[in-house]
């Protein structure tokens, strides 16, 4: 069975696509079933044929979109908005899409003191006025896709593993809908737990966690009981694919930051992580660096600019 | 009936919009504007957008920022997570033991090689190598119908480069295994023994690649082609301090003039060397040779400043290449275009030199004892300071500069990516382009796709 398929990619940075195009064989002949209409990265489709005028972006009509990215200006707007439009099925491929992702920190900051700094301030620039020929203006902030467009299906990760990519495309393919996990990253995780956690204070990762080299990760003492921060409690499982992994980030020895966005349906991942802590009898009053935490899941209103005014 | 994509541009009074730039990294609008005779007077490439990295660390904890950067790039995260990471070494006072600088440069090298094999053979390539009637309808796609087996020997050692990388260091893509003071786990003999068959193939498939390019793509490179968006530019890269070597992961920095000669610097001082200038028209800012005392300059009978970055300004600017395939390919090179080449599509001919050199010295790395030394990282210590750290990413020198407050937050940043250092010479290719095959308003769908191909060539 055959679908025809439109992709775009918006505020993002193309490791969703890239981490399609790392399902190796499988990515070709998953793409094969597909009648590709428009994908920039891959193909020659274009926004404006030669009758001329930039006023309607073109896009065909396709059974399944898939959206990359969130959405930062006036023209990814109109972009998402289009695809809606023209595609049956709207998927908001990766964390971007779903959740903001890293691109949704800037909604700290107002977008002219970005601006001051990048055009006039930066070390070495040539201090100019901001550009505004062309080039489409800012939205307000940076929205993931669903604040803007109605989307049918998330497909969170930064980026979402080959293999859930493959197995989401192919269930939409024979008319089903994906299964995403509902498990947390810990669910998934083989490091050892032992009841409630020991660790009282969190410490920043500034040497690495405690761990045999030689030894699997199962014989490695849960990260966040050797009191290093780790989102995995409250961040959804998936990270490794479909075939029992361990968490990615947890295989370096690394804590988790929470890539795949909440666990839960509209999960807050600072609040709830912070409860988490809370009632292990962590003090989080010192927490360093504690918007971090939200660095995926930044939109939907939850990170929200500075109400102090700010000094130049 | 869906239209030749090759005729799809807008053509309105006196302007034409190529939108989007396809098989290209990023968003581009390409703007031409003719004059009543039909002939090009302007062309511009936009860059329509702009995320704000440089604004949104300021006050993180550095640890945290060489996780967060790597997503500015969803091809070259290895790039950007190495150069954060030193970065945040230099504001920290960080030293990094042996095997900790070993695992980082070959993770970071590593990264190169799926980077080119993707660009030439899924991006680029199909303007080369797919039988087509039609201009511009090449993609990978279409190889995997026209030659099922090339295809597949590309995807499966492309996959196989970034299962290396997954396998060990846990993520291919947006990795966190380099961290402040050195890499987060050591590699283990079974690893490395596993990891060296891997890079063996991987050396194989360069060697093929080189070859197949030559006989089927490089030995048709006509006086067209070889002409294309072609200027004269000089050319930044980095060198090995020693020797001038080419250098992908820690050098010093070499700034080549047009005429050859060159200036060097340390990463730390790249604001005496390099500036940036902004146009109202796109959001990236243009950097030049602020060195070369000439000021700025994209006219085409008039260039101030402009240099290149991305593989074949580092081929360019170094004095040879220490592994010996790729050093032979080097001196081959030279003896049919000399030093420095300038023909745009010269890059691609570069890119696989330098993928040839990148898996020599992966093979050379895990050929070393101590890269599996179980020392890898020096704990660090938080403090107020500053580092710049430089690397080679695939598309240009790449530049993370930091500030740290005494707790070790990000104060003040600021980036130069690979890729911008070639926009103001891509601006000229596509004013060079365009202008040579558009003339008297006859604008052929060939003609259209030569330009992005002008574009391309750099890997932006």
């Amino acid at each position: 069975m055959s679908l025809t398929l439109c992709s775009e990619a918006l505020s993002g940075c193309s490791g969703c696509e890239m981490s399609l195009l790392n399902a190796g064989g499988s990515s070709l002949s998953l793409l094969d079933r597909f009648d590709i209409l428009h994908m920039p990265i891959l193909m020659d489709h274009k926004y404006f044929d030669s009758s001329g005028g930039t006023q309607e972006i073109d896009i065909p009509k396709a059974g399944l979109g898939l959206i990359s990215g969130g959405v930062r200006n006036e023209q990814q707007l109109r972009i998402a908005e289009k695809m809606r439009r023209q595609c049956d099925t709207i998927v908001a491929f990766g964390t971007c899409a779903a959740y903001g992702g890293i691109p949704a920190m800037m909604n700290l900051f107002e977008d002219e003191d970005l601006f001051r700094r990048y055009y006039r301030t930066a070390e070495g620039t040539d201090a100019a006025p901001n550009p505004l020929q062309v080039i489409p203006p800012f939205l307000e902030r940076t929205f993931a896709l669903d604040e803007k467009i109605a989307v049918d299906f998330i497909l969170p990760g930064c980026p979402p593993h080959p293999d859930v990519i493959t197995s989401a495309l192919e269930s939409i393919l024979e008319g089903k809908s994906p299964q995403l996990s509902l498990l947390s990253v810990c669910d998934s995780c083989p490091a050892k737990r032992e009841g409630k956690g020991s660790a009282q204070r969190i410490r920043r990762f500034v040497k690495n966690a405690r761990y045999q080299p030689d030894k699997p990760i199962s014989e490695m003492r849960c990260l966040l009981d050797q009191g290093l921060l780790c989102m995995g409690p409250v961040t959804l499982a998936g990270c490794a694919g479909m075939n029992g992994g361990p968490p990615r980030c947890i295989e370096a020895r690394v804590p988790c930051r929470g890539c795949h966005g909440p666990v839960r349906k509209g999960g807050n991942q600072i609040l709830d992580i912070l409860n988490g802590l809370v009632s292990n009898g962590i003090d989080t009053k010192n927490l360093p660096d504690r918007l971090s935490l939200l660095r995926f899941s930044g939109a939907h209103g939850r990170i929200k600019r500075r109400s102090a005014p700010k000094a130049d | 009936m869906r239209q030749t994509v090759a005729e799809s541009a807008s053509v309105s009074a006196r302007e034409i919009t190529i939108e989007p730039v396809t098989r290209i990294e990023g968003h581009a609008r390409i703007g031409l504007r003719l004059d009543e005779s039909g002939n090009v007077v302007e062309a511009r490439v936009h860059i329509m957008s702009m995320r704000g990295f440089e604004k949104f660390i300021e006050g993180r904890a550095a640890e945290e920022v060489p996780g967060i950067v790597t997503r500015i790039c969803g091809i070259c995260p290895w790039q950007h997570h190495l150069a954060s990471n030193k970065a945040v070494d230099g504001c920290f006072g960080s030293e990094v033991p042996p095997a900790g600088r070993l695992l980082r440069e070959l993770t970071q090298v590593l990264a190169h090689i799926s980077d080119k094999v993707l660009h030439f053979f899924f991006l680029a390539g199909p303007d080369f190598f797919v039988d087509s009637h039609q201009c511009a309808a090449g993609n990978i796609m279409k190889i995997a119908a026209q030659a099922p087996e090339l295809a597949k020997r590309v995807i499966e050692m492309r996959y196989r480069g970034q299962m290396m990388l997954e396998k060990f260091a846990g993520r291919s893509i947006h990795p966190d295994a380099i961290v402040p003071g050195g890499f987060s786990k050591p590699m283990s003999r079974p690893e490395r023994e596993q990891l060296h068959a891997d890079a063996l193939d991987q050396l194989d498939f360069a060697r093929f690649a080189l070859d197949f390019a030559k006989e089927r793509v490089f030995s048709r490179f006509d006086a067209g082609l070889m002409q294309l968006g072609e200027i004269n530019t000089g050319f930044l890269g980095m060198v090995n301090p020693e020797d001038g070597g080419l250098e992908l992961s820690d050098g010093i920095l070499r700034l080549m003039r047009p005429d050859g000669t060159f200036h060097e610097f340390l990463g730390r001082e790249y604001t005496d060397f390099i500036g940036e200038h902004v146009e109202p028209w796109s959001y990236a800012k243009f950097p030049y040779a602020r060195a070369w005392g000439e000021g700025f300059s994209m006219l085409l009978d008039d260039p101030r400043g402009i240099y290149r970055t991305n593989c074949l300004a580092r081929i360019n600017v170094a004095d040879f290449i220490r592994t010996p395939l790729a050093q032979a390919e080097l001196l081959e090179f030279r003896s049919l275009f000399g030093r420095p080449a300038q023909s745009t599509m010269l890059y691609h001919w570069a890119r696989l030199i330098e993928l040839l050199y990148a898996c020599e010295k992966v093979v050379e790395l895990l050929d070393n004892p101590a890269i599996t030394d179980q020392h890898v990282r020096n704990d660090v210590v938080p403090k107020a300071g500053r580092g710049v750290g430089c690397v080679e990413a695939p598309r240009g020198t790449l530049i993370h500069d930091y500030s740290t407050d005494e707790n070790g937050f990000i104060t003040r940043a600021n980036l130069i990516v690979g890729t911008t250092h070639n926009l103001a010479p891509i601006n000229m290719s596509v004013n060079r382009v365009a202008r040579d095959l558009i003339k008297n308003g006859e604008v052929t769908g060939e003609a259209l796709n030569r330009i992005e191909m002008a574009v391309r060539a750099y890997d932006p």
